[in-house]
């Protein structure tokens, strides 16, 4: 029998957003570690890190988050090695935010002017020095803005991880569907929470890169 | 006395060898070749000046002091170390040389202070409470103790340069490199950074300078490099160099810059 949309229902789906929210923050925190290691091994002097970094990017960023789900998903399991929706979930956006992240970090670390390399070259600085104190956080204050526009990004890609059962807002909204019938209502509930979780940091992203282009406009 | 220190550091290391000498020096960028068998040297406190037209290589030259070039062929030594032997040698040598650049390249996300005690505190390990007085000191040497607290962009082009002179002394360093510290600057900014130069070369620092300010040439060169299509033309003593350049090539650069009068 068909069930009505009630509150039961509205809360079971509005709940399933704290998932979307942790997928999204694992698969961001990740992503972050990993990029940062992908934007570096990018611009590295040695070919041996360099070229491994472009092919992870090129792959990453050709095929469809949807076949990076799968194959972790699946290929966890050829290998009889048991994998949740959750853990996989999470690893598949984790390497897919790393490539992403990695490529538009690279981007940020090559708008750092070339004389600020060097000047850190020529008083001695060391690679790690000259990172942490010269160029990266120059290199940060240009990424903040694609930053957080990748995050929402993210957030949205999230829900490609129901179709492998994991259940956050989406795969929550087909649950409900499929009780209660009532598509319209559902579904324009589940797009409306994301629009509540990805619209403030639209805002915030569009406000820092005017921020930033009046700060490096003098 | 920081004037006092310096020079004694300059004395104590290998006194017996120049401070810096480029053996038969060649640099391609491609097919272009930037530097043709350059040979150099410059003793300790000598102060040389390195004029040409531009594209000529005379920038590429004092990059190689550094290695922010790298040549292809021929050696070269600062302090007697020889940097075309491996990149161990070169943060050895890029420690002791200073280098001016003709854009700044302050840091701009750090104050004026900062950018002074950076490299000191990461790269020789110096306490930040030391590294804080040597810089004040130096800014005031500079003649701007009153802007440490300030970000780059709120300065003058010409403060700007005297601060990246003051952090490039921070490092107490044996030799110092002018890319056309003034070629970046607003004309009435000129004057202070020559000046600030000719206190330097007057405390006896090893300088090799870039510039096309022939008056600062004339004035604290012991000699001048001319270069043309990358190679050395004419070296001489200033006095020479300009009432009696030998090579046409010479008199027809010094005409085009108004040098000869």
């Amino acid at each position: 029998m068909i069930r009505s949309f009630g509150a039961n229902e509205f809360w079971f789906i509005v709940l399933a957003a704290q998932w979307t929210v942790a997928l999204s923050a694992v698969a961001f925190t990740g992503g972050a570690l990993g990029g940062l290691a992908i934007a570096l091994a990018r611009i590295s002097q040695t070919a041996l890190l360099r070229y491994p970094a472009i092919g992870y990017v090129r792959l990453f960023q050709g095929t469809p988050l949807l076949m990076q789900l799968f194959l972790v998903f699946f290929g966890f399991n050829i290998f009889n090695v048991s994998m949740s929706p959750w853990g996989a979930a999470a690893i598949a956006l984790t390497l897919h935010a790393s490539a992403f992240l990695g490529e538009i970090w690279r981007g940020c670390i090559q708008a750092v002017p070339g004389g600020q390399f060097e000047a850190s070259w020529a008083l001695g600085l060391k690679y790690y020095d000259r990172m942490r104190y010269v160029v990266l956080p120059q290199a940060a204050k240009i990424a903040v803005a694609p930053t957080v526009g990748f995050l929402v990004q993210l957030i949205k890609g999230t829900s490609l991880a129901s179709i492998i059962g994991f259940v956050e807002l989406t795969r929550a909204g087909q649950i409900v569907n499929n009780a209660t019938f009532a598509p319209f209502t559902v579904f324009g509930l589940v797009a409306a929470l994301y629009f509540i979780l990805c619209w403030p940091l639209s805002l915030l992203a569009r406000n820092l890169e005017q921020r930033f282009s009046v700060a490096t406009r003098r | 006395m920081p004037d006092a220190a310096s020079q004694v550091t300059i004395q104590e290391t290998d006194p017996g060898m120049p401070a810096i000498r480029m053996e038969n020096v060649d640099k391609w960028f491609g097919h272009f070749q930037a530097l043709k068998n350059i040979d150099l040297e410059v003793d300790r406190g000598d102060k040389i000046v390195v004029c040409g037209p531009s594209g000529s290589g005379k920038s590429t030259l004092i990059r190689c002091i550094n290695q922010l070039e790298t040549v292809q062929r021929g050696r070269i030594f600062v302090d007697g170390i020889e940097l075309t032997a491996g990149p161990k040698n070169v943060e050895k040598i890029r420690r002791e040389v200073g280098m001016v650049f003709q854009q700044f390249n302050l840091f701009p996300h750090m104050t004026v202070l900062q950018n002074c005690m950076l490299a000191p505190m990461k790269v020789r390990g110096v306490k930040r409470a030391e590294a804080e007085e040597t810089a004040r000191r130096y800014l005031a040497r500079v003649k701007i103790p009153e802007q440490a607290e300030k970000y780059p962009a709120q300065l003058s082009g010409g403060q700007q340069q005297r601060v990246a002179i003051a952090r490039a002394l921070c490092m107490n360093p044996k030799v110092m490199l002018f890319d056309e510290p003034t070629s970046a600057l607003d004309p009435e900014m000129v004057q202070e950074v020559l000046d600030t130069m000719i206190d330097l070369a007057q405390e006896g620092m090893t300088m090799v300078v870039v510039t096309h300010e022939m008056g600062f040439a004339r004035k604290v060169a012991d000699r001048v490099v001319f270069m043309d299509k990358g190679e050395i033309v004419e070296t001489g003593d200033p006095e020479t160099f300009f009432s009696n350049p030998r090579h046409q090539r010479t008199r027809t650069f010094l005409g085009q810059i108004g040098g000869t009068q």
